[in-house]
């Protein structure tokens, strides 16, 4: 029998960035003892606990005798799923999330909705899924699938960070927030199509109050991911009220003064809500000013070199989270979880407070070409290559022995009924049959 | 030919094949209304293939796929009109292949006694391709890519050598003994038994030469033979016999372009693979140049993949942009879409496969005009949500969703 001991009481809280999830895990001949300072680090514990019980040829199930002190090296290690380019069925997500806990994962970043479908059904706004949204790719807090997700994911220790991305990436708001977005025009004339989220009119702000009013309500971590990313500036500069409130504001023809005139004000609406919140780097990079608790989530592989952005964030004094090398979407031919894994988060010029100022990282699996036919095999054991440089020692990056043991950890993925995808040739004992 | 009219829907062909492919549009035209109701567009069909092979290449060595994964892609061939299975069934890394003549090959080759197809597997693969009108040909290819054949078959392989000793390594298989051709001819009645389609595919391709060149026996016979330094003369001297050997049975056969590349002398019914992407169109000229039917991979290795809708580049593929006269283009008889299996195996092959190849299929059926980007878009994205319905699990095409969502 294994022996849980763990030295805080209580498992009806949720996790936090500062959730303690170190353990230590003694196995010696009739002893068999886990403890940790907190629940989270005990669901780690059991987590490698249950990975080093092998079964022998005889069918008997055994493990070595053993000493181990764990901790993660990196509070924060997520993973991004795409629920905009496509719907992603409950159970695909929670399948997901059992996965991430079998590496170790604790953040589940959700970036719900985008400019193609918005299927978070909003009790305050209910037109806004409506409208664009296949009825049946709801994701309903009132049916509870919302709440399904948050608490199917605590109790594997896992944050969830919703993604409300604003003023681009938010066509699919339009429909059913009528006024909300930039009405883009040609020459005099509105062309009848739309742009970002107007920054110039009240009831933008009234809406966004309302909103994230109700988003902080159900998504009870402490942040919220605000997005910021990727704002394309040419329909507001066909809007003749907005050339005219440019003028107005002084801010010339410099639009990024504009998109940062609306991220402040969303910034502020959210922190009164009493919530923190991460940002794309292009918030920082166009020096909005944000609070200085805010992290700075760094995602362009080469406008800066990543590791100069990093560099930069963290010299400014603010936290960063590292997605760039990341985006597993991005699949190519070969064995591409590699270059994944040898990734180095601190390898930048600063100093100890600084790359402290690093609090992790997230793959990312955004849904362009993603969707419950190909999320499984495409995310795993891939994925698995960046949770192990996010949890692991500095020191643990020897490529030939991570092999081995992520084609055996995979093998392992499909005895847990997992459809994780072959690293190289090879075989599992049990092949996964369709 | 289709003909759709009230009350009766009247489908004719020359052969049961037509019948079936027939049968397959009609079950395309068929759609639902909003209300729930099947509907058919009154619509006048004649249809019939611009080329005569159109091939999936499934490697089942360097992973093993279990019967079902084959079964369902068979399935999703016959809705994409793909008519052959290159079935390359074993290489270097396993054997599964059980052979009734030499047990020992796939005990002593396969991955475990449970990546194995038995004789009752492989009667069940060509069976359910033959009632779907797809022609199973097996690839053995040969010399190179058997280091699984060693395992059960001692001195099949060349022993490599490090000056006067053998090092304990091998190589492709050993061209100088009677043993080897003693064996193959036995090998190959099995298959040709084994296997109905006229055709077997011999493999001919990637030969190292470095084991041979090591082999001091192997040094000597090609002095005998007045080789002199060229192992291309000794590789198309294995691969003659080889041909010899299968002809005798009554096969015809197919080989990767190597095989013409290295100047073998070969039947005038032999196929040659194209499977070089560096100037294609060349070797097309130059294979049907010299009278040889040929079919193309190059462009269309599936296993290749990157970022984004690739299958637009698979689509605009031009089978017959090679410089050449009619006669020569009417020697290219169709094509193939590879899914190697480095980084395949049942867990991610339905998806990566499919619609992917289904651009493959269309270049392959549809005439050389049907060519628009937009419009094929629509009817792909329409085609995978129906790939979906029917239990294939296609990956989507681009951003969207269909209807009926696949079930997670």
């Amino acid at each position: 029998q294994l022996l849980v001991f763990v030295a805080t009481p209580g498992c009806d809280g949720f996790p936090s960035l500062d959730s303690k999830e170190s353990y230590k895990l003694s196995v010696s001949e009739g002893s068999l003892l886990l403890s940790a300072d907190a629940v989270w680090g005990a669901l780690r514990g059991l987590e490698t606990f249950s990975q080093l019980v092998e079964r022998d040829e005889n069918g008997t199930y055994y493990i070595n005798k053993t000493e181990i002190v764990d901790f993660p090296r990196f509070p924060h290690r997520g993973l991004l799923l795409d629920t905009s380019r496509h719907y992603l069925p409950l159970k695909a997500i929670l399948e997901t999330l059992d996965v991430m806990a079998y590496n170790k994962f604790n953040v589940f970043h959700w970036h719900i909705v985008d400019d193609p479908s918005f299927p978070y059904e909003s009790l305050t706004f209910p037109e806004l899924s409506k409208q664009v949204t296949h009825p049946s790719h709801h994701v309903a807090p009132s049916s509870g699938d919302v709440q399904t997700v948050i608490e199917y994911a605590r109790l594997r220790g896992i944050r969830v960070i919703a993604e409300f991305d604003t003023p681009g990436h938010t066509l699919s708001w339009g429909p059913g927030a009528p006024g909300l977005l930039t009405p883009c025009y040609l020459g005099k004339y509105p062309s009848g199509s739309y742009g970002p989220i107007n920054p110039i009119l009240n009831s933008t702000y009234q809406f966004v109050t309302s909103f994230f009013q109700e988003i902080s309500t159900v998504f009870p971590d402490f942040f919220l991911h605000l997005g910021g990313d990727e704002v394309d500036f040419t329909c507001w500069k066909s809007n003749p009220k907005i050339r005219a409130f440019m003028k107005e504001m002084g801010f010339g023809e410099d639009y990024k003064k504009l998109e940062s005139f609306y991220i402040q004000r969303l910034l502020d609406i959210v922190s009164s809500l009493g919530k923190g919140y991460i940002v794309w780097q292009e918030v920082f990079d166009n020096r909005v000013k944000v609070r200085p608790d805010t992290v700075v989530h760094v995602w362009k592989e080469h406008s800066t070199p990543y590791m100069e952005e990093m560099a930069n964030v963290t010299k400014a004094g603010y936290r960063a989270l590292l997605s760039a090398p990341w985006y597993l979407n991005r699949i190519s031919y070969g064995q591409d979880w590699m270059a994944a894994y040898q990734v180095e988060p601190l390898e930048f010029e600063g100093g100890p407070e600084q790359k402290d100022l690093v609090i992790g990282g997230e793959a990312c699996m955004w849904g362009e070409y993603v969707d419950v036919t190909n999320l499984t095999p495409r995310l795993w054991p891939r994925a698995g290559a960046i949770a192990e440089r996010l949890w692991s020692n500095v020191t643990v990056r020897d490529l030939q022995d991570a092999y081995v043991r992520l084609a055996d950890f995979r093998c392992k993925l499909l005895r847990r009924g997992v459809q994780a995808q072959p690293l190289y040739v090879g075989y599992c004992e049990n092949e996964f049959s369709g | 030919h289709l003909t759709v009219t009230g009350p009766v829907a009247i489908l004719k062909a020359d052969e049961v094949w037509g019948a079936l492919r027939g049968l397959e549009t009609f079950s395309q035209l068929v759609h639902e209304d909003d209300y729930g109701s099947f509907l058919i567009n009154e619509s006048e069909i004649n249809d019939f293939p611009r080329f005569a092979h159109r091939g999936i290449l499934l490697d089942t060595s360097r992973h093993y796929l279990p019967l079902k994964s084959i079964l369902t892609n068979l399935d999703a061939m016959a809705f994409n009109k793909f008519n052959v299975l290159h079935w390359h069934i074993v290489d270097d890394q396993s054997f599964p292949y059980q052979s009734i003549y030499f047990p020992e090959l796939s005990d002593k080759g396969a991955y475990s006694y449970n990546h194995i197809y038995t004789p009752t597997d492989v009667h069940l693969v060509i069976e359910y391709a033959r009632l779907r009108g797809i022609r199973v040909i097996p690839e053995f290819d040969t010399p190179g890519h058997t280091q699984s054949w060693g395992k059960g078959q001692k001195n099949l392989l060349t022993p490599c050598y490090n000056g006067e000793q053998p090092t304990g390594s091998f190589g492709p298989v050993n061209p100088i003994l009677n043993t080897t051709y003693d064996f193959m001819t036995r090998f190959f009645k099995e298959i040709s038994s084994v296997f109905p389609d006229a055709y077997i595919h011999l493999g001919g391709d990637e030969v190292n030469f470095d084991c041979w060149k090591s082999n001091p026996e192997v040094k000597e016979f090609m002095k005998k033979q007045g080789f002199g330094t060229d192992y291309a003369k000794l590789e198309s001297y294995y691969i003659q016999n080889i041909l010899d050997i299968v002809s005798s049975y009554n096969k015809g056969y197919m080989v990767w372009q190597e095989v013409f590349d290295n100047n073998a002398k070969l039947k005038p019914d032999t196929v040659v693979q194209v499977w070089m992407e560096n100037n294609y169109a060349h070797e097309l000229s130059r294979v049907t140049g010299a009278g040889f039917t040929a079919i193309l991979a190059a462009p269309w290795y599936l296993d290749y993949i990157s970022y984004g809708q690739d299958w637009k580049k698979y689509y605009s593929v031009e089978p017959l942009n090679f410089p050449g006269s009619e006669k020569q283009k009417d020697l290219l008889i169709g094509g193939e879409a590879c899914l190697w299996g480095e980084f395949v195996d049942a867990t991610n092959l339905t998806p990566r496969l499919w619609p992917r190849a289904s651009a493959v299929g269309e270049r392959l059926w549809s005439s050389s005009n049907v060519t628009s980007l937009q419009d094929a878009y629509k009817r792909l994205t329409n085609h995978r949500c129906r790939m979906l319905r029917r239990g294939i699990a296609a990956e989507p095409v681009f951003v969207g969703y269909c209807a009926h969502e696949a079930r997670g």
